[in-house]
């Protein structure tokens, strides 16, 4: 596939709690093999964006299309198995890594390969310890989550999300739970994935990430994508007035 | 105390002990055993977003909790057999316990499921799992680790609940004793002496809870 096909396309996409519109009418394009950082207050809709393009969250309307998987369209009653399909497509990375705490490092990442996806075990433990070895983890694989950093914690989560072999990487915020210190490495297993032609999704709060990796920057306020667009553009010279003070703020919080 | 009340607390351990060890435990193990199937089921059912099925769940608790265990027992051994319906001892000890001990648990295992962190469902879904794969490899686990303090105390519990049984002519610790404590007259001693083989019995399942509890501390940070 080449950058210019998309993987995903979002159409009309809206959700609501209650009374409260989350989302009102969301499209987004995401080319294959590409970095869209997604931006934006808090409260804005961007966790419930990626909660709905993985299928935690039901959409009320709208469309979310995967090349080479399903189009679902959230405008009548889907089936169970459509929204198992659209999950399949894409694996997230939470901002609190949500490992399995009763289960080893290694466990955490062959649980899905081996038990969902009914693979060999052999040939999932082969993969799941070269994904470890990558990402410098090796050593720990027969370690519980709690005796690991925050930055080692969210690598596995990340590996355990690679290990599924989704076409799409969500990631919400995978670095605000982590110290300073540690938010580097993760970083920078990030940017070595986006190098290696993921597609990925990432809510982020670090602008510095998506000045260098991300192809498109897509700021959210209220619900709606306020602009899109290069991220030297989005971040540098903003067309709109909130985009403006939200990078400015973000930028210089004093 | 006299060399023969003495002797009598001698002669009668075995007997004491072997209603222990044929009645009370087997009694409590198998009452047990069944009684978390049927919490685990009741459970389930109480979390159901059906109606009628949480519904049932919650009229079974309800009706378990807020009756005798020693009523629950005669209705199954005295009072089936007026309906047609006749038990024996053992399983009806066997089906009262269980369904006791399911009304119990049934909320230790509810609360233990809830407490596991939404975040665990959402991960075994990107995943891949379903709910009842999910329930099974990932949130059930974590529960257990939560339950094991208050399923122990449910156990022990059982255990000095099982001398019920011998009102319903179930061989065991205490019906061993009374056959005993009648036949020699010395009412104190025996009595006392199944109040001691009880707390035993009691102070090893504590010493068991903690090192079971011990165990299943391992994968959680200190
Ligand atoms: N399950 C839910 N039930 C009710 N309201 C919800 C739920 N999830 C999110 N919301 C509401 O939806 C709105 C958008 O939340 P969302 O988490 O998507 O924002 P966000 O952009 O990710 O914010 P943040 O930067 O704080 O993570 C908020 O007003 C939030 O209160
Ligand atoms: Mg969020």
């Amino acid at each position: 596939m080449s950058r210019t096909d998309p993987l995903l396309t979002v159409r009309a996409l809206a959700k609501s709690f209650g009374a409260n519109q989350v989302l009102k009418s969301v499209d987004l394009d995401v080319p294959a093999g590409t970095v869209t950082t997604l931006i934006g207050p808090s409260g804005s809709g961007k966790t419930t964006l990626l909660r709905c393009l993985n299928g935690l969250e039901v959409p009320d309307a709208g469309t979310v299309a995967v090349t080479g998987g399903p189009t679902v369209d959230f405008g009548g009653t889907v089936p169970k198995r459509t929204l198992g399909e659209l999950r399949d497509c894409s694996a997230m990375v939470f901002q609190h890594y949500n490992l399995f705490p009763h289960m080893t490092v290694l466990e955490n990442v062959i649980e899905g390969p081996v038990i969902v996806q009914k693979r060999p075990a052999q040939e999932a433990i082969a993969d799941a310890t070269k994904l470890l070895e990558r990402v410098g983890l090796a050593a720990k694989r027969d370690d519980y989550p709690f005796s690991l950093s925050g930055g080692q914690q969210q690598r596995v989560g990340i590996v355990r999300a690679l290990a599924l072999k989704p076409k799409l990487l969500l990631f919400d915020e995978p670095t605000s739970a982590l110290d300073p210190e540690l938010v580097g490495e993760v970083l920078s297993l990030m940017k070595q994935l986006a190098g290696e032609g993921w597609t990925m999704v990432v809510a982020t709060h670090e602008l510095q990430f998506a000045r260098e990796v991300a192809n498109q920057v897509v700021f959210m306020d209220g619900g709606v994508i306020v602009e899109r667009g290069a991220p030297a553009q989005v971040l540098g010279s903003p067309r709109e007035e909130r985009t403006r003070r939200f990078v400015q703020r973000l930028t210089h919080p004093m | 105390m006299t060399s023969e009340e003495l002797s009598l607390v001698f002669e009668s351990l075995g007997p004491i002990a072997l209603g222990a060890i044929v009645g009370t435990i087997p009694l409590a193990l198998a009452s047990f055993a069944l009684g978390l199937v049927i919490a685990v089921l009741i459970a389930l059912m109480r979390l159901s977003k059906i109606g009628i099925v949480s519904g049932i769940a919650r009229v079974y608790i309800s009706l378990v909790r807020g009756t005798p265990l020693l009523v629950q027992l005669f209705v199954i051994f005295y009072g089936l057999p007026s309906i047609g319906l006749v038990v024996d001892p053992w399983p009806s000890a066997i089906a009262a316990f269980s369904i006791n001990v399911g009304g119990y648990a049934a909320e230790i295992v509810r609360a233990a499921i809830l407490s596991v962190p939404k975040g665990q469902w959402e991960a075994a879904h990107v995943v891949g799992m379903s709910n009842r794969v999910a329930l099974r490899r990932i949130i059930l686990p974590q529960a257990a680790r939560v339950s094991v303090p208050p399923l122990s105390n449910t156990f022990i519990s059982l255990v000095k609940d099982t001398s019920l049984a011998s009102l319903i002519l179930v061989s065991e610790l205490f019906r061993a004793t009374q056959e005993i404590a009648a036949f020699s007259g010395e009412f104190m001693i025996l009595y006392l002496e199944a109040a001691l083989v009880y707390w035993v019995i009691c102070l090893a399942l504590s010493a068991a809870q903690n090192r079971l509890e011990k165990r299943l501390d391992r994968y959680v940070a200190h």
